[in-house]
């Protein structure tokens, strides 16, 4: 799996599961780097065989639904979909 | 970071009035953020690309026809989201109440079964109902139409989605 780093203020562990077609994949990307946190990220479907497979099961844990974009704070707490309030009330 | 290459701007801009058409014709409305709307496009023409049908963009597709048949856009879920929320999944289409400026867009939540439940419901596909009929009756699972004939037709012609995602309804 291959994760990104995106350097910035220290927020916290934030890891995103993402797509890269998605949409609001894309605008909670851009709420994170406008926030200027740091953060690492993954498109899920740009993985490919036994790496995506490991990848999704991963997700599973975070998500059984397995739907985009997935925040996930300090190995803990979730924030499914582009929950602009939640996502700046957490890490803004 | 893809294997491919990225559909141009006049791709883009012209499966962006082909769609628009087809949904103004069919009574339904893209959104009207060109913007936006331009890079869910984007990203279909991406999916068509990769996986060779047009996978939602929001959601993982598995490149497989039969498993991604509900998410082929326009999806299964797209008209019961804009009954419910006013707009499909991904924002793509949006109802009258958005486009109007009455209601905002927000994120909706995923009215997909999961994985897990999706396996579930191909174990039990039993509906049947037996009545004297000289023909089935097709059911489009995307926009409802009904039709009574030997196979279902090769394109709905209310919304214009491919034969292979209507359903045998009686």
């Amino acid at each position: 799996m291959v994760m990104q780093h995106v350097e910035g203020q220290d927020k916290g562990k934030l890891v995103l599961f993402a797509l890269s077609t998605c949409g609001w994949c894309k605008k909670t990307r851009a709420l994170i780097e406008d926030i200027g946190a740091s953060y690492d990220y993954v498109y899920v479907d740009l993985e490919k065989g036994k790496e995506r497979e490991e990848v999704i099961e991963m997700v599973k844990k975070w998500n059984p639904q397995v739907s985009f974009p997935i925040l996930v704070i300090n190995d803990e707490k979730t924030i499914v979909g582009f929950k602009e309030d939640e996502i700046k009330e957490e890490i803004g | 970071m893809n294997d491919f290459d990225e559909p141009t701007a006049d791709e883009v801009d012209s499966y962006y009035l082909k769609v628009k058409k087809d949904a103004e014709s069919s009574g339904y409305h893209l959104n009207a953020d060109v913007e936006f709307t331009k890079e869910l496009l984007k990203s279909i023409l991406i999916n068509i690309k990769r996986y060779g049908h047009a996978a939602c963009p929001c959601r993982l597709a598995s490149g497989d026809r039969q498993d991604d048949l509900d998410i082929i856009c326009p999806c299964d879920y797209r008209d019961p989201d804009l009954v419910d929320y006013g707009a499909c999944y991904c924002g793509l289409y949006i109802s009258g109440v958005i486009l109007s400026g009455e209601k905002k867009l927000q994120p909706i939540p995923e009215r997909r079964p999961s994985p897990d439940e999706r396996e579930e419901m191909k174990a039990n596909t039993g509906f049947k109902i037996s009545t004297e009929l000289s023909k089935p009756v097709w059911r489009c699972k995307v926009c409802g139409y009904l039709c009574a004939r030997d196979k279902p037709p090769e394109i709905c012609p209310i919304c214009k989605v491919s034969g292979d995602r209507f359903e045998k309804f009686i």
